[in-house]
């Protein structure tokens, strides 16, 4: 029994996310290895090296693989996962994307999502927008699960020292092309990585008052989130969307401002160790899952709270 | 071109779901049902596409009991020409429909393929993804632009961190955002007009699909429920309580 995890990765730096889903491998126990596909990433299977708990990096640096399109990459995986019970992704917009094309290509079924490891077949996971937990044992021989980061800890990234092999195997499907991409800049820490996050809502008005949220999060260290009420007005990008569609963020502490609590938001943020509501309205649903909640208005509250801390 | 959208009958995104007493599922009993939100999306890039003059024909396909006819009746009185159920009463996992869609798809040979990103009971994100490996389809998943020219398709994907744009060559599928179109209402003319227009049924046994089980659900329970907490009365107290009782700043 043996694991492959799909490292997310830029060509530069392995993500955060896969370091979670280490964590879950060795849960499932076996020896665990990883995938590094890319181009020009050998810095990223260095580091990957180093993880602590991997045993064996395969690196398949090509051209075909640069933007990481799931047409190729999926291609690569499955010829590779035969060797594997279990083949694993963080449940990333990356991952959401190439694996379900594995899992069809491998003709198994795949558990999306998976925020427990109960045995080696055995998985938890959240359906109904986080509203019910299913329990699910995978009949199938090869076991394809992406998941949830915030249902484990972070493995450590160093300590380490796992060989490095090269897969020569090319996969170019020529179907799909690379055209561009436009990425979100920020200073802040990422969102699904922060220990506190500070989000607002339609309440927020427009795009400039988020200046007031930007504020207290410099002051706290935090990522600034949104629902998608806030989204959809146009007052920030969507990659700041927190809930069922968005991000699935478990902070130490987040900071609701504005935001009414609607079920879709609550599945992504309900899992957070403190919550705090703004609201003006007493009776928001968000104040029913709040550790501590303030009836205010938030342009009141919120420079207040800033000048305190 | 013809493009061919597919739909999901599921609860109602405003029911907050209960879980059976016995653990063995969600409660569906008397519980409002509609089409998946994501769905929608699809079918109003797909007539769009057609007023555009893109799209010759809209098929919309639904998978499931006899009662989804209400989901595919919903399509086509919002645009869609015809409907196709493929009747099962059967539990029909992510990759059985993908399988079942390859054959309607195989059937149909439609250019371009619009499913919704996720259904919001499975919360899967899986089927768009299985059926283009089924049918070796490039995909652009979690699209907020689609743009057709000639014989390729350009899609805007929404992914972590910002946008990404990709070329692919049709035949494709594509699986919608929320952020791709806002879709609209149906109107009572096209409601009625929806009843005369045609809606085949099949099974998967017509498809030569076995509908076989992957995956086996052990139990349903409703997630850890959240202390009850409490209502400060100013931003002072708040401040304090944040970093004497929860320690967190």
């Amino acid at each position: 029994m043996a694991t492959l995890i799909i490292a997310e990765h830029d060509n530069q730096s392995l993500k955060g996310a896969t370091l979670n889903a280490v964590t879950a491998a060795t849960q499932i126990g076996g020896d665990v290895h990883i995938l590094v596909a890319g181009a020009g990433c050998q810095g990223v299977a260095d580091a990957a090296a180093s993880v602590a708990g991997i045993s064996k990096v395969l690196l398949a640096d090509n051209a075909a693989y640069e933007h990481q399109l799931a047409e190729n990459v999926s291609l690569l995986v499955a010829e590779l996962g035969t060797d594997y019970s279990h083949v694993i992704a963080p449940a990333t917009t990356a991952g959401k994307n190439l694996m379900p094309r594995v899992a069809a290509l491998l003709d198994v079924a795949q558990l999306s999502d998976v925020i427990r490891v109960d045995s080696e077949d055995t998985f938890a996971r959240p359906i109904y927008a986080g509203n019910a937990i299913a329990t699910v044992k995978s009949l199938d021989a090869i076991k394809v699960i992406t998941i949830r980061g915030t249902g484990f800890d972070a493995a450590a990234a160093e300590g380490g020292s796992a060989v490095i092999e090269a897969v020569t195997a090319v996969h170019d499907a020529g179907i799909s092309t690379f055209v561009g991409e436009e990425m979100a800049k920020s200073d802040r820490p990422e969102l699904t990585a922060a220990s506190v996050i500070v989000s607002g809502g339609r309440g927020m008005g427009n795009g400039e008052n988020f200046a007031l949220l930007e504020s207290l999060a410099d002051k706290l260290g935090a990522a600034v989130g949104a629902s998608r009420a806030a989204v959809d007005a146009g007052f920030v990008p969507n990659d700041m969307q927190v809930g069922q569609t968005g991000k699935i963020v478990a902070p130490d502490l987040y900071i609701a401002v504005g935001i009414s609590g609607a079920i879709q938001h609550l599945a992504g943020m309900k899992d957070s160790k403190v919550i705090v509501a703004i609201n003006k309205d007493e009776e928001a649903p968000i104040f029913s899952v709040a550790d501590y909640g303030l009836v205010a208005d938030l342009f009141d509250a919120v420079p207040e709270l800033d000048g305190k801390l | 071109m013809k493009v061919l959208v597919t739909v999901k009958r599921v609860i109602d995104y405003n029911v907050k779901v209960r879980v059976k007493s016995d653990n063995s599922d969600v409660d569906l009993n008397n519980v409002k049902m509609a089409m998946n939100p994501f769905c929608e999306i699809a079918v109003e890039e797909a007539v769009r596409l057609k007023e555009a003059g893109v799209a010759s024909e809209v098929v919309v396909v639904s998978l499931g009991p006899q009662a989804a006819q209400e989901q595919l009746r919903t399509a086509l009185a919002l645009g869609a020409d015809r409907g196709i159920l493929v009747q099962s009463d059967e539990n029909l996992e992510s990759l059985t429909v993908a399988k079942l869609l390859a054959k309607v798809i195989g059937e149909e040979q439609p250019g371009l393929v619009i499913m919704g990103k996720q259904a919001i009971d499975t919360d899967n994100n899986q089927t768009g993804q299985m059926l283009a490996a089924l049918t070796g389809m490039p995909q652009g998943t979690f699209a907020s632009e689609v743009k057709v020219s000639g014989d390729k398709v350009q899609v805007t994907r929404e992914v972590d961190g910002g946008l990404q744009t990709v070329e692919l060559t049709m035949p494709a599928i594509v699986t919608t955002d929320l952020r791709l179109n806002e879709p609209r209402y149906a109107s009572l003319p096209n409601i009625m007009k929806a009843k005369r227009k045609p809606l085949e049924t099949k099974t998967p046994e017509d498809l030569g699909v076995a509908v076989k089980a992957h995956t086996q659900l052990l139990k349903v329970e409703p997630p850890a429920q959240r202390q009850a907490g409490i209502k400060v009365t100013s931003v002072e107290e708040l401040v304090d309580k944040l970093k004497n009782e929860a320690k967190v700043i």
